[in-house]
């Protein structure tokens, strides 16, 4: 991975990388991909992927209210609120 | 003091001490040992108070663990106790409600004392990538304690607590558990809640029990496990009394022993070590049964697609709008997003986030994210071959023992590989625990034991008839 690769990887995930990092992440990204490319080495044609470890498990329940937390106690952790709503920048101009 | 759960327990029930005075007790020798950095919070006034409410709650007929003090890993959401992941993101995160996993060891009678310290998100094998710095090894404080449940594991090695709770994607149980000379189970995938719990990866999470033996690990996990509807993996299955499945001889047992992991890679004194704890189970009547387990040699790399894709997605909740962190100054809001996020997570969480990205971005899905999941099948399935020859798996829990702080933390690849024998249980969503089997130059070794599905209770008693017949889950470090 390069550092172009690595800063559009960054880009999707909202992270903010300077060029000192960027080369940084690149080296040790390549090497989790040289890692990870070891999979190749085992034939997987016609397995079925396995996404959860209790696949006939899931389950599903009725969409009904089942207890809430008070809105003032969620407001008070935020990073800025403003009239029991959350603050962020303008983003329409 | 060294005392264990059942002993505290049997105190406690006699009338021998209080658990306020137990707690008075530990409080002081978690101060006395601030140098091995194991907590992150502690609120004394609030465990002081628990512990009296417990003495009452004994007083009325209460249960075993009634006044039992324990720690809570930093990855449970406490109500209105600090939560920080080991994280700068959520440095100043008081969680409005209970983790399940709290809840239901606080009916229990149990009394948290404090929230320990862990890996940055849960992702490290060291401890080194918290924001609260290092945990050091109460073994030999220049060794790391093992990851990420490290604080957990610390301080029951330390006899802080007499029992912990942690969690593990991939070995962030065991792996500590070995480094430190104590007993830690990984539960099977489902067995108990993650309602609460900071996610991670999480067809892989799962919540369990740190102790000084089985049997501590068996009063805890009966307190922690059970059908839980606000989370949508939990089992609603039968939840057995874990502590009276304890006792069963060993006659007949069919142990497997994976050839694999009995080969290059491990310290030799290591296998040598585990080899003798083998023979006290043979002298106990188990068979050893050679298996393999042939896909296992690829469960690293599938786990460093799958974990690191899960953890994309978990973690990109945290935008600095809703709780958490948020960096002070921005232009806009992809500005805020993205400052927030670089200052608010360190380098191993950025790291993974971005492989994460990577491998479900357009054009990477298949070979990267799907290959992974095929491999994951291959690897449940080869566990389900091997327990059709023998009834538990017995191995190393890690390649090395306790290694030194420093040594690995520049090179993750290296640190990943850690895992290696404990990964392919997380990926099958088996139950596996890791307990102390003997030392290597001064540290403790860590036998896994593996198990069937949902068998805990089996596995727990495999453990238990061990530390009946030895002594290794006893020893305490020097100056402790």
């Amino acid at each position: 991975m390069n550092a172009e690769e690595v800063e559009r990887v960054a880009h999707l995930a909202r992270l903010g990388l300077n060029q000192e990092e960027r080369g940084a992440y690149a080296q040790d990204l390549s090497r989790i991909l040289d890692l990870v490319s070891q999979m190749n080495a085992v034939a997987t044609d016609g397995v079925e992927p396995m996404t959860h470890p209790d696949e006939a498990g899931l389950r599903l329940r009725p969409d009904a209210v089942s207890g809430e937390i008070d809105r003032n106690r969620l407001l008070a952790i935020a990073p800025k609120t403003r009239d029991g709503l959350y603050l962020v920048p303008k983003v329409i101009e | 003091m060294t005392l264990t759960i059942t002993k505290i327990a049997e105190d406690l029930a006699a009338g021998r001490c209080s658990s306020r005075e137990i707690v008075d007790d530990l409080l002081a020798r978690i101060k006395a040992h601030s140098a091995l950095n194991a907590f992150i919070s502690m609120d004394e006034d609030a465990a002081r108070q628990g512990a009296e409410d417990a003495d009452r709650m004994r007083r009325a007929g209460g249960g075993v663990l009634a006044g039992v003090p324990i720690a809570h890993k930093d990855i449970f959401c406490t109500s209105g106790v600090k939560t920080t992941c080991g994280s700068r993101m959520l440095a100043d995160f008081v969680p409005p409600y209970d983790a399940t996993v709290v809840e239901k060891m606080r009916a229990a009678g149990c009394v948290m004392v404090g929230k320990t310290n862990m890996d940055e998100f849960a992702m490290g094998s060291s401890n080194e990538t918290s924001f609260f710095g290092p945990v050091r090894n109460p073994w030999d404080p220049d060794r790391v304690p093992g990851g990420s449940s490290g604080g957990s594991a610390a301080a029951v090695a330390a006899r802080l607590v007499p029992g912990a709770t942690g969690t593990d994607t991939g070995g962030s149980i065991r792996q500590p558990a070995a480094f430190c000379g104590i007993t830690g189970l990984k539960p099977s995938y489902g067995r108990v809640s993650r309602y609460g719990l900071v996610a991670f990866a999480s067809s892989l999470d799962q919540a369990g029990p740190l102790a000084q033996s089985a049997a501590d690990c068996a009063h805890l996990l009966s307190a922690m496990a059970g059908f839980d509807a606000r989370d949508a993996t939990s089992l609603d299955v039968p939840v057995p009394d874990y502590a009276a499945s304890l006792g069963k001889d060993l006659k007949g047992l069919r142990i497997g022993i994976v050839k694999e992991h009995f080969a290059q890679g491990v310290e030799p004194a290591i296998l040598e070590v585990l080899r003798e704890a083998l023979r006290e189970y043979e002298r106990q009547g188990a068979v050893l049964v050679d298996v393999s387990l042939p896909n296992s040699a690829h469960a690293v790399p599938c786990y460093y697609v799958l974990a690191p894709a899960e953890a994309s997605s978990n973690l990109a909740r945290y935008d600095g709008v809703r709780y958490g962190f948020r960096a002070a100054e921005y232009k806009d809001l992809e500005d805020m997003y993205k400052k927030t996020r670089s200052e608010g997570f360190g380098p191993e969480v950025k790291r993974r986030i971005m492989i994460g990205t990577y491998a479900l971005s357009a054009g990477y899905y298949d070979a990267y994210y799907v290959k992974a999941l095929k491999l994951r099948r291959l690897i449940a399935d080869d566990f389900a071959r091997a327990f059709e020859r023998c009834d538990v798996l017995a191995g190393p829990a890690s390649p090395s023992t306790a290694f030194a702080l420093g040594a690995k933390n520049t090179d993750p690849v290296s640190m990943y590989l850690n895992d290696i024998f404990t990964i392919p249980v997380n990926l099958a969503g088996l139950p596996a625990l890791s307990m102390p089997a003997g030392f290597v130059g001064g540290l403790p070794v860590g036998m896994q034991l593996i198990g069937r599905y949902l068998d805990e209770a089996h596995l727990l008693n495999v453990a238990h008839r061990f530390q009946e017949a030895t002594d290794w889950h006893a020893r305490v470090p020097a100056g402790i």
